[in-house]
C-alpha cells in the first residue's frame, strides 16, 4: 500500500477546482485550462512554507472563493461609465467590466496603422503560436495565480503593435468592478511590441469600496528585438479586494521597457512580475510606488532573470506606510552564465509612518556569470525628524510638512514614467492619497 | 514693549541642562548679539526659541510682542514672525526649492490673514526679493540646499527670512563655514532686512561677523546664562582677549 501524504484542501482550493472546471469552452484553450486546472489541483495555494510566498500566505489569506462574475447587466455598465480613474491621459480605452469586454466603453475605432486590438477567440482562430504563449513564457514553473488564470480563460485581449510601428497614443486596459457583492474576476492582456516598434501600455484595476470580491490578471508582454515599450499600471481596487495579478516580460535584443506600478488600493494584494532578458542588450527600467493606510497587504515580488549579455535593470520602488499596513517586496535578480556585462541595480525603500506598520524586504542577487555589474538596496526608515523641524520652523504646518516630505519619497519613482500626460495623472493619484491622508 | 522677552529661560536636553535662567530684552529696531564659549548655550537658546522638540523647557518663559512662544508649534511660531537661520541649513532632496519657499509663504501669509499668493504673484515677489539680495536665482532650481555650497545655503536662509517678513530674527552662527566674501554678502542682507519694526539676535563665536552686522547690544552668554551686557565695544574685547574669564562664569 503507498502511502500518500497530501495537503488538506482548503475551502478556497475546492471552490476554485469547482467553479473553474464547470466553465464552458472550446479548444485550444480548453486544453490549456484543463491543464492548468490540474496543476492547480495537485500543487494548490501557496503558504508561507514556500519561499516565494512567505509573506503572502494565501491559504491564509484568500479563505474563500468569491462566485464567478457573470456578464454585466446594463447597471454595472452604468456604473462602470461613471468610472474616470486617468481619463485625461488622452488614451485609447479597452474596457472589461466584471471581467468581460464591453465595446460601447471602448475606443477601437480607427486604429493607427500597424496596431491591431484583438479579442482573444478572434486572436487564437489567426494566430496558431498563441497557445503557447498563454501557456506562459516559462511553463516549468509552477505559480498558483498564473494556473487560476489560464485555468479561468475566457474573455482576454491581444494587442499587437506591427514591426517599425510607432504608437503614440497610449492604449489603456481598465479592469472595472461593479457592483456591491463579492464576486471573482479572471483577465488576461497580451502585448506583442513588433521589431522596432513604440508604444505605450497603461493598465488599469478599480471597483467598490466595501466589497470583498477578487480580482485575478495576467498581462503578458512579448517585446522583439529594437522595440520600445512603455507600460504604467494602476492598481486602485476597492478597500477589501483581493488582487493578484503578473507582468511576464520577455524582451528580445536592443529593446527597451519601462514599466512602472502605482499600488494604492485593495486589502491583499500580490504582483508578481518575472522578467526574462532574452536578448543581448536588453535595457528594462522596472519601478514603482505602493501608498499604504489602515491594514493594507501588499506584495510586489520581481523575478529579473539575466540570460544573455549586455543587460541593463533598473528597479526603484518606493513604498509608504502608514497605520497598520504592510508591505513586502522581493527582488531577485538572476545572472546567468552567458549574461556578462550585465549591469543591474535595484533599489526598495520604504518609509514608516504608522508605529505599526510593517515593511518586509528581501532583495536577492544570484550571479553566475563573472564580469557583471550588480547592486541592490533596501532601507526602510520613519520621517526625519530634523527634515520636518526646518520645514515647520518656515512656518509650514505638520501635516502640509509631512506631505512634502512624502511626496518627495515617493515623487523619485513616479518620475521615471515617460509619458507626462501619465506621470502627471499618476502623480495627482498619489497625491489625492496624501490629500486623504492629511484630514485624517 | 519689548518684542523678544525671555526671562529666566531654563532648559535641558536629555536630562542635561543647558539653560539655567537666561533673561534676554530684544527691542524692536534693535540688534543684538550673543556671544559665548563653545558649549554655552547659544545653539540651544535658538533651537527652543523657535520650538524643537528635542528639549524640554523646565521654567521661566519667552514672549513674543507678548504672545507665549512655549506654547506654540514651531509653524505657528513663524507664523507669528519669528525666524530662525540655521547654523547647518538642512539638504531636502526630492523638494523643489520653488515649491518649499511657496508652500512656507503661503502657509505663514494665511494664518497672518494676508491672500495666499498666486504662482505669477509668487515668483515675481522671489524675483525682488533675490534681486536686492544679490542672491543668483539659478540655485532656486535645485532641490531645497542639495549641492548647496556653504555660502548658497547661508544666502538661501537669508532670502527665505526676507521672503516670510519676519518680526524677530535669529541668526544661529551664519558665518560658519563661511568665507569673507559669502560672509559680506551674507551680512549685507541681513543690514538690509533691519527695518524700526525688527529685531535681531545674532549668535555667533567670533567677532568678525559684528563688523559686517553692527549690533545695539552685546551679550556675553556662559554656562546657560547672560553673564555680561555692553555695546559693540564688548565684542571687540572678547576677540582680543578670549572666552577664559568666562569659562568660570555662572
Amino acid at each position: 500500500m503507498n502511502a500518500e501524504v497530501k495537503m488538506m484542501r482548503t475551502a478556497a482550493e475546492t471552490q476554485y477546482s469547482d467553479a473553474l472546471s464547470a466553465l464552458p469552452g472550446a479548444e485550444p484553450i480548453r486544453a490549456l485550462r484543463e491543464k492548468a486546472l490540474r496543476l492547480f489541483a495537485e500543487k494548490g495555494l501557496p503558504h508561507r512554507r514556500v519561499e516565494e510566498w512567505k509573506y503572502t500566505d494565501l491559504r491564509v489569506l484568500l479563505r474563500e472563493m468569491a462566485p464567478l462574475a457573470g456578464k454585466p447587466d446594463a447597471r454595472a455598465i452604468a456604473e462602470a461609465k461613471k468610472n474616470d480613474l486617468l481619463a485625461n491621459i488622452a488614451a485609447r480605452e479597452i474596457t472589461f467590466v466584471n471581467g468581460a469586454f464591453v465595446a460601447e466603453l471602448s475606443n477601437l475605432k480607427g486604429l493607427e496603422k500597424g496596431l491591431t486590438i484583438s479579442m482573444l477567440a478572434d486572436a487564437l482562430a489567426k494566430d496558431p503560436k498563441l497557445p503557447q504563449m498563454l501557456a506562459g513564457l516559462n511553463p516549468s514553473k509552477y505559480d498558483a495565480v498564473f494556473a487560476l488564470n489560464t485555468a479561468a480563460l475566457n474573455e482576454g485581449v491581444v494587442i499587437d503593435v506591427a514591426a517599425g510601428a510607432h504608437i503614440t497614443k497610449p492604449i489603456h486596459i481598465r479592469h472595472i468592478v461593479t457592483g456591491t457583492s463579492p464576486l471573482s474576476v479572471f483577465g488576461r492582456v497580451l502585448v506583442k511590441a513588433g521589431k522596432k516598434s513604440q508604444a505605450t501600455i497603461v493598465q488599469s484595476h478599480s471597483g467598490p469600496d466595501a466589497v470583498a470580491y477578487q480580482t485575478n490578471t495576467v498581462l503578458q508582454l512579448s517585446v522583439a528585438e529594437e522595440a520600445e515599450l512603455d507600460v504604467v499600471r494602476v492598481q486602485a481596487e476597492g478597500d477589501r479586494a483581493i488582487h493578484l495579478s503578473m507582468t511576464i516580460g520577455a524582451a528580445g535584443r536592443d529593446s527597451r521597457v519601462r514599466s512602472f506600478a502605482l499600488t494604492t488600493g485593495a486589502a491583499v494584494s500580490r504582483h508578481t512580475v518575472p522578467f526574462a532578458f532574452a536578448g543581448k542588450g536588453v535595457r528594462a527600467a522596472i519601478s514603482g510606488a505602493t501608498l499604504l493606510r489602515n491594514k493594507q497587504h501588499a506584495d510586489m515580488t520581481l523575478e529579473v532573470d539575466h540570460a544573455l549579455p549586455g543587460g541593463e535593470s533598473r528597479e526603484l520602488f518606493k513604498t509608504v506606510l502608514d497605520d497598520e499596513s504592510r508591505g513586502v517586496f522581493q527582488g531577485l535578480i538572476v545572472v546567468r552564465p552567458d549574461a556578462q556585462k550585465t549591469d543591474g541595480r535595484m533599489m526598495s525603500a520604504a518609509l514608516l509612518l504608522g508605529e505599526a506598520a510593517e515593511m518586509d524586504n528581501k532583495p536577492e542577487l544570484e550571479i553566475f556569470a563573472d564580469d557583471v555589474q550588480c547592486a541592490h538596496g533596501a532601507t526602510t526608515g520613519a520621517l526625519d525628524d530634523d527634515l520636518l523641524f526646518y520645514l515647520r520652523a518656515r512656518g509650514i504646518p505638520k501635516k502640509e510638512a509631512e506631505s512634502l516630505l512624502i511626496q518627495s519619497f515617493f515623487g523619485e519613482a513616479i518620475e521615471q514614467i515617460e509619458n507626462a500626460k501619465i506621470r502627471d495623472a499618476v502623480m495627482n493619484l498619489a497625491s489625492g492619497w496624501l490629500a486623504e491622508r492629511a484630514l485624517q | 514693549m519689548a518684542l523678544l522677552e525671555v526671562k529666566n529661560l531654563q532648559a535641558k536636553v536629555e536630562d542635561k541642562e543647558i539653560l539655567r535662567g537666561l533673561d534676554l530684552i530684544v527691542k524692536a529696531g534693535e540688534v543684538h548679539a550673543i556671544m559665548g564659549p563653545n558649549g554655552s548655550g547659544k545653539s540651544t537658546l535658538s533651537y527652543v526659541l523657535a520650538g524643537k522638540n528635542d528639549y524640554e523647557v523646565t521654567g521661566g518663559t519667552a514672549t513674543l510682542e507678548g504672545e507665549d512662544l512655549l506654547a506654540l508649534e514651531p509653524d505657528e511660531r513663524a507664523a507669528k514672525g519669528l525666524f530662525l537661520a540655521f547654523q547647518y541649513p538642512i539638504e531636502i532632496p526630492g523638494v523643489a526649492s520653488m515649491t518649499f519657499l511657496r508652500t512656507a509663504v503661503n502657509a505663514v501669509r494665511k494664518k497672518r490673514g494676508d491672500e495666499e499668493l498666486s504662482t505669477p504673484d509668487f515668483l515675481r515677489f522671489v524675483r525682488e526679493k533675490a534681486k536686492e539680495l544679490n542672491i543668483d536665482q539659478d540655485m532656486l532650481k535645485r532641490p531645497v540646499n542639495v549641492g548647496f555650497s556653504g555660502g548658497e545655503k547661508k544666502r538661501n536662509e537669508i532670502l527665505q527670512m526676507a521672503l516670510l517678513e519676519p518680526k524677530m530674527c535669529i541668526l544661529d552662527e551664519t558665518d560658519s563655514g563661511l568665507d569673507i566674501d559669502a560672509l559680506k554678502i551674507v551680512a549685507e542682507g541681513v543690514n538690509r532686512l533691519r527695518a524700526k519694526n525688527r529685531g535681531f539676535l545674532v549668535i555667533t563665536h567670533y567677532q568678525r561677523l559684528l563688523d559686517h552686522i553692527v549690533p545695539d547690544v552685546v551679550h556675553v552668554m556662559a554656562k546657560g546664562k547672560i553673564v555680561r551686557t555692553g555695546g559693540p565695544e564688548l565684542a571687540r574685547e572678547l576677540e582680543a582677549k578670549g572666552y577664559a574669564a568666562y569659562d568660570n562664569a555662572a
